[in-house]
């Protein structure tokens, strides 16, 4: 596997502030690499190192297998990044905004290309209006414009879904996938949100208080917890007498007014249902619940 | 370069705060010729009354070079405000708009993006004064026609009409060489903070009361005067004099690039090492 990003003992203290500690990452060509963590963990602040935004305290960053600091035009030509909310010139139009990018990255700034991306990004009919006119979904749109302009190799998005709307997520999460299936780019994704990533991200790392808490593929890492499922069920008197002296018994959780809330592991979801379905239970919903928080607190339980 | 100079002047124009320094050029130099047109001869007999026992004054002494020359020296003292507007924002601005982000994170280094913002901003500063020339030069001939321009200082002195052009157009260079020391300075302490007013307030401070230094008659004052660069932010009054004392002009003219230099280089060292966290 090549190697896109390698970060090695990277480091970042503001005075005695800590943000970055020894951080070790790897992205391979093709990855949709998911950088996971709570807000305050440190991932802006290596998204920030990785795009030159900020220096490193200690440590190394080789991308491209070309070191950062020594060969920083070099490898920023091949990469494209929204670093946090993505800001503008409001008193320019997206068009114009586009264009000064694109000449200051040295890339195609015909009409047609830049009419182009903006197209990829839903935003032609708006081309001419002002970014101040602009809704923050439209300003991540344009943020994702300015990132593609070069056609760059490596895509950096730091948090691109904030404060979109549940469709504007899912038209960013396809545009990713599109981006790293149909035009082999690799994507750096940073998120707090652990159900973004996974939808996505074929691997991932997690990362608190500046430190690796754990990484790996998204399936095995989400594997090797357990997970809350809540089973929607009318019945819930009966199903409580079917499931006492049974296994399922020690995996329950809480009770609601028709629900069961259980902790279990993935390969367990269907066979329950199954034992619902056999013992004439009808089930109606089954709800997994997978937060961040309660995945490092699963983590921690497993750890202890 | 070109192309990076050209996208920061295009930035300055499409902005309105860029407009104000045109706008109030403009105004206050329409006044001042309004009320030289209307009072003009009062002025003017104010101004000789005290020689008048000794010299006879003929001709079309209240002309547009008389008027240009009495409005430069008015306005030089406010022209630094209206640079540092836009000076003050080169870079504070993109750091209050979020736009570094995006700049920074771009193929190119971060000496040629501040170079060529501060190129705009010193072509900003010396369209001012061009401005300030064509409005006042060029505009109060027209309304005033032309004549000798007669200059008291030290001494009374008299230019010939056609000794004078050429001197309004060396203090006009370096008036412009002036602001651009003011320039220079504005964009400096706009590397520093994320805020334009910071930067607009802080170096109108620093312009004023090393202003208020240099005209204090006082030793300690007299030591200090040769280390404020608003000492020499006059040096176009020196084309005025007969002879003209060409040593002290190329002396000040150093002293002032020389500002220009250092301001620009540590604005080069604070913005290569800074942290972009705006």
């Amino acid at each position: 596997m090549q190697n896109v990003i390698e970060v090695k003992n990277l480091t970042k203290k503001f005075k005695d502030f800590t943000a970055v500690n020894n951080l070790d990452l790897n992205v391979y060509r093709g990855d949709i690499f998911g950088f996971l963590g709570p807000n305050g963990a440190g991932k802006s602040t290596t998204i920030r190192m990785l795009t030159t935004l900020i220096n490193p305290t200690s440590g190394t960053i080789n991308i491209f297998d070309k070191p950062l600091k020594e060969k920083r035009n070099d490898i920023l030509k091949k990469v494209g990044a929204i670093v946090e909310k993505p800001d503008f010139y409001g008193y320019l139009s997206a068009y114009k905004n586009l264009e000064i990018l694109g000449q200051i990255s040295g890339c195609d700034t015909s009409s047609k290309s830049l009419m182009e991306i903006l197209e990829t990004v839903g935003l032609e009919k708006r081309a001419k209006s002002k970014v101040k006119t602009f809704s923050h979904g439209m300003k991540q749109r344009l943020g994702l414009a300015q990132a593609l302009i070069h056609n760059p190799e490596l895509i950096i998005l730091d948090e691109p879904t904030t404060g979109l709307d549940p469709q504007g997520m899912k038209e960013i999460r396809e545009l990713i996938i599109h981006l790293a299936k149909e035009m082999n780019k690799t994507i750096f994704l940073s998120s707090h949100i652990l159900a973004e990533v996974e939808l996505v991200a074929n691997r991932m790392i997690i990362i608190n208080k500046g430190k690796t808490v754990v990484e790996g593929t998204v399936q095995d890492l989400l594997n090797a917890t357990n997970l809350k499922v809540t089973f929607e069920i009318n019945e819930l008197e009966n199903a409580k007498n079917i499931l006492a002296e049974t296994q399922w018994q020690k995996k329950i959780e809480s009770f609601g007014d028709y629900q069961i809330l259980f902790l279990l592991e993935k390969n367990e979801i269907a066979p329950l249902n199954k034992f619902f379905v056999e013992n004439g239970i009808p089930v109606h919903a089954i709800v997994p619940k997978r937060s961040l928080e309660e995945y490092f607190l699963n983590l921690t339980e497993k750890g202890n | 370069m070109y192309t990076l100079v050209s996208i920061e002047l295009s930035k300055i124009f499409r902005k309105w705060r860029t407009y104000i320094g045109f706008m109030a050029i403009g105004g206050m130099v329409a006044v001042i010729q309004l009320a030289m047109y209307l009072q003009g001869k009062h002025f003017l007999e104010r101004l000789t009354q005290n020689f008048e026992q000794n010299f006879v004054f003929v001709g079309n002494l209240l002309n547009g070079y008389l008027i240009s020359y009495f409005i430069l020296g008015s306005l030089t003292i406010h022209i630094p405000f209206l640079i540092v507007l836009v000076a003050g924002d080169l870079l504070a601005g993109e750091a209050t708009a979020g736009t570094y982000r995006m700049l920074i994170t771009r193929p190119v280094s971060r000496v040629k993006l501040i170079s060529a913002k501060f190129l705009a901003g010193l072509i900003y500063a010396n369209l001012i004064v061009l401005w300030l020339a064509v409005v006042s030069l060029g505009v109060g001939i027209l309304i005033f026609g032309v004549g000798e321009l007669l200059v008291i200082r030290d001494a009374i002195i008299i230019f010939a009409q056609n000794d004078i052009l050429w001197r309004f157009a060396a203090a006009y260079l370096l008036a412009g060489l002036s602001m651009s020391v003011v320039c220079a300075l504005g964009f400096l302490f706009s590397s520093l903070v994320e805020n334009a007013i910071g930067p607009i307030v802080t170096t109108m401070t620093v312009i004023i009361v090393f202003t208020i230094f240099s005209a204090i008659n006082i030793d300690f004052f007299k030591t200090i005067k040769p280390y404020l660069f608003t000492n020499y932010m006059s040096t176009w009054l020196l084309v005025f004099d007969d002879p003209i004392d060409y040593h002290e002009i190329i002396k000040n003219c150093l002293v002032l690039a020389a500002h220009i230099v250092g301001f620009f280089s540590s604005t080069l060292f604070i913005f290569k090492r800074k942290d972009i966290l705006s």
